[in-house]
């Protein structure tokens, strides 16, 4: 039998049959409807495969309404949770929704938590987020999560409602121009006006989401164009290209030599690595590195994870609240390279004293990361997976590894900057220290725990004091900080992995501005453990007005705060508060050994406590403060 | 300094509101943008004039490249290129200027397209400087509005800017 290939579909392939003249499908053609097989399909006839279109390959034609489009679309994306809430807009797609059980939809209680919900799935996971959002209110209410995915370029598909297409324009009820207010927070968006353009422009969405650097794209859909009484034919295609859309997929072989050379005459490097490795997946190429040159390792807020931060080249993390010995390597270093970072402006300090130095290289996918706010020496614009991977692969190559005796003395003088301590705190303290519960949840959880944060002092203590060594288990809101971020995306890491430890650790005032989420917890058994630093007060900001405003602590006090233990118990789930640090442990162990509970534990901590080490915005790396107690020493 | 660059967009609703959006987002200057479908009524061409820093353009220049919108980008500056700018110019036309006008018109080789009793409309192209010539040299108090489109440019020599 000779077979020979003619053409290469996006599916099976097409392969000529033994008299060479007719073509087949190979494997056979198995004709697809809903993911089972269709009994009613007829193989090789009008609604087989034809040849002489480019979509020669196509399964019996279904014919969809919009809202069963947007429905089989998310099916075929193999999607399993949307994170939404109806509307008037929507109906008709919550009507398909309704009559499938592919897909399943978690029903929010804001749509700002659908947006961070289907954030932290997709922080965990890798895989694409989604949220299903009405027109109006409902999309102006997920601007918030939308802006959050953006700024740390998380893959996001946005569904939104709008009003029918005649009357967009007309200040309809609840009609706002969705494209125009998410156009700087999103990667792309788009308006559908016409349901035939529906499957593709979906198809798009994802394909620009979860490709190059990440991003939430936004779909505005009018009420008209889902309209379950006109149905056309539907076709989903597997594989998509845009002319004007082409992100790197390989780094430039001339500048990844000249960065290994630069890399290996470095006397006193530093590996600084950002969120960029974990969304990147190059986690595993990254551990290769360090293991191949033994060089100092550094990483940002968003990166922490890909590198075990147990592991002693791990110097903790740098920037704003970085350790003494991460932002002094910085300042010394005269071979810098920046791996999936975007020297923002927390980690940067000021931009003239920023590693005053060193040789920079630079490797991120996205062109205009690169000499944005710092000018890079030997940029790299590529997947930071495949761009770590060929620079491993050279450095074994290379006749001569780095200069041991060189890095022999760096490292002795880190080991002195890490003789300071600079994270240590008052352990005999009678109350409980923010730190010390931070520690007593990795005792606790020994590591295998998904941690969500919400943003303030509980965030960097966190950052601080927990030690992830895998990535995608710290899932925080790094560039835009939004306070509200934990309890929604714990709700979306623990829909992905239902066994897995989460918890969300938060502050009184962040955990309020998503409270309303502890109903969504309820119905769908979410046992997410709350680890609430209850300190009374904004701590960042009583922190900044300590330091900067003469300790006039404006608004930053919350004066009227609810009884969390009695509100978590009205919600259905179980409160408990402590306030003696011998009690901690027990509590968690306790709130931990309750596996198919929500557990909201409140931790009365010490309200006047400060993150520590600090560097002041717009000073440079070697000028923090430490801890009062430490910088006496 | 300033450069001139010229972008191939996808011809679709909205993409010239990301453009306008990036610039006042990130707060780039933005001196003129003009833009119009191709010979393919898929792609817009944008000319757009802007000033900054080296570092600024190089900014600019990836920004707009990473919009989804954006086909292909050319910073027309970097090489020969030629940049035409078109002025309508409305003059009183009385009397005793009609001559005069008449006779700056033959000079800077523009047109006379639209007369009354009293008013001239003058088409004038040419680069930018050639237009500000003009204004200039219109005798003062007779110019009553201005319409000028913004320069576009196109490289010199066979390459295009094309798909």
């Amino acid at each position: 039998m000779r077979l020979s290939f003619i053409t290469r579909g996006s599916a099976p392939f097409l392969v000529l049959d033994q008299t060479g003249r007719n073509p087949v499908a190979f494997p056979p053609f198995q004709p697809v409807l809903n993911g089972r097989p269709d009994p009613h399909a007829c193989v090789g006839g009008r609604r087989g495969p034809c040849l002489g279109r480019r979509d020669r390959w196509r399964s019996p034609e279904l014919e969809l309404s919009g809202a069963e489009i947007i429905v089989q679309a998310l099916i075929d994306e193999g999607v399993e949770y949307v994170f939404g809430y109806p509307g008037g807009a929507v109906l008709h797609t919550y009507d398909a929704l309704f009559k499938q059980d592919k897909v399943k939809h978690i029903l929010v209680r804001h749509e700002q938590a659908a947006t961070h919900g289907a954030d932290g799935y997709a922080r965990a996971t890798g895989r694409c987020g989604v949220a299903l959002v009405t027109s109006g209110p409902g999309a102006t209410n997920a601007i918030t999560g939308i802006a959050t995915a953006y700024m740390d370029s998380i893959p996001m598909v946005i569904l939104s409602g709008q009003v029918p297409t005649p009357v967009i324009g007309s200040d309809a009820f609840q009609e706002v121009d969705t494209v125009g207010i998410s156009r700087p927070c999103v990667k792309h968006n788009f308006l559908v006006r016409d349901v035939h353009d529906l499957a593709l422009t979906i198809r798009k969405a994802f394909y620009i989401a979860t490709s190059g650097r990440p991003g939430p794209v936004l779909v505005d859909i009018p009420k008209d164009v889902t309209d379950p009484n006109i149905k056309i034919p539907y076709h989903y295609p597997k594989e998509i290209k845009l002319r004007s859309y082409n992100p790197a997929t390989k780094g430039h072989p001339g500048q990844i030599r000249k960065a290994v050379d630069v890399l290996l005459q470095a006397k006193r490097p530093v590996i600084y690595t950002g969120g960029g490795v974990i969304l990147g997946e190059a986690a595993k190429a990254l551990r290769e590195l360090v293991d191949l040159l033994g060089y100092p390792i550094t990483s940002t807020l968003m990166g922490l994870g890909a590198f075990p931060m147990t592991d002693p080249r791990f110097l903790g993390m740098l920037g704003m609240h970085g350790t003494y010995e991460a932002n002094m390597a910085m300042h010394e270093t005269d071979v810098l390279i920046a791996i999936g970072a975007r020297f923002d402006d927390r980690v940067t300090g000021k931009i003239e004293l920023f590693c005053p130095h060193a040789t920079i290289i630079h490797i991120d996918v996205d062109p205009s990361s690169i000499s944005k706010n710092v000018r890079v020496d030997v940029p790299i614009v590529g997947p930071v997976g495949n761009v770590l991977a060929d620079m491993v692969r050279l450095i074994r190559e290379a006749k001569a590894g780095p200069d041991q005796a060189a890095l022999q003395e760096w490292w002795r003088q880190i080991e002195a900057w890490r003789g300071r301590q600079c994270l240590a705190y008052d352990r005999n303290s009678p109350l409980i220290k923010p730190q010390f519960a931070v520690e007593t949840l990795y005792q606790v959880t020994g590591g295998d725990l998904y941690l969500t944060s919400d943003v303030g002092q509980h965030q960097m203590f966190a950052a601080q004091f927990y030690p992830f060594d895998e990535p995608r288990r710290w899932i925080n809101s790094g560039g835009l900080g939004t306070m509200g971020f934990g309890l929604p995306a714990a709700m979306g890491v623990q829909l992905a992995f239902p066994e897995a430890s989460v918890a969300c650790i938060s502050g009184e005032a962040s955990i309020l501005m998503c409270i309303q989420e502890l109903a969504t917890c309820k119905q769908y058994d979410l046992p997410v453990k709350i680890i609430l630093l209850n300190n009374g007060y904004m701590g960042m900001v009583r922190q900044w007005q300590e330091f900067f405003y003469e300790s006039r602590y404006a608004h930053s006090y919350v004066d009227a705060l609810p009884d969390f233990v009695k509100l978590t118990e009205s919600f259905g789930h179980v409160g408990m508060r402590v306030d003696q640090p011998g009690d901690l442990e027990g509590a968690m162990r306790e709130a931990f050994a309750m596996k198919d509970r929500l557990v909201f534990l409140d931790i009365v901590v010490d309200p006047a406590e400060n993150v520590y080490p600090m560097i002041e915005a717009g000073k440079g790396h070697h000028e923090m403060h430490l801890s009062p107690e430490r910088e006496l020493a | 300094m300033r450069h001139i660059i010229s972008v191939l967009l996808e011809n679709e609703a909205g993409a010239l509101s990301r453009v306008a959006g990036l610039f006042s987002a990130r707060g780039y200057n933005i001196e003129s943008l003009t833009v119009a479908p191709t010979d393919d009524p898929t792609l817009s061409r944008m000319t757009l004039v802007t000033i900054g820093s080296e570092e600024i353009i190089e900014q600019i220049k990836k920004q707009l490249n990473k919009l989804i919108d954006t086909v292909k980008l050319l910073d027309l500056t970097e090489g020969r290129h030629i940049e035409r700018e078109m002025m309508l110019i409305k003059v009183r036309a009385a009397k005793e200027d009609r001559e005069e006008l008449k006779r700056l018109t033959e000079i800077f080789r523009a047109k006379i397209i639209d007369v009354t009793a009293t008013s001239f409309v003058i088409e004038l192209t040419g680069t930018s400087q050639k237009i500000d010539a003009f204004i200039q040299a219109v005798p003062e108090g007779l110019i009553v509005e201005v319409v000028r489109s913004g320069p576009i440019g196109i490289a010199r020599g066979e390459k295009g800017l094309t798909l």
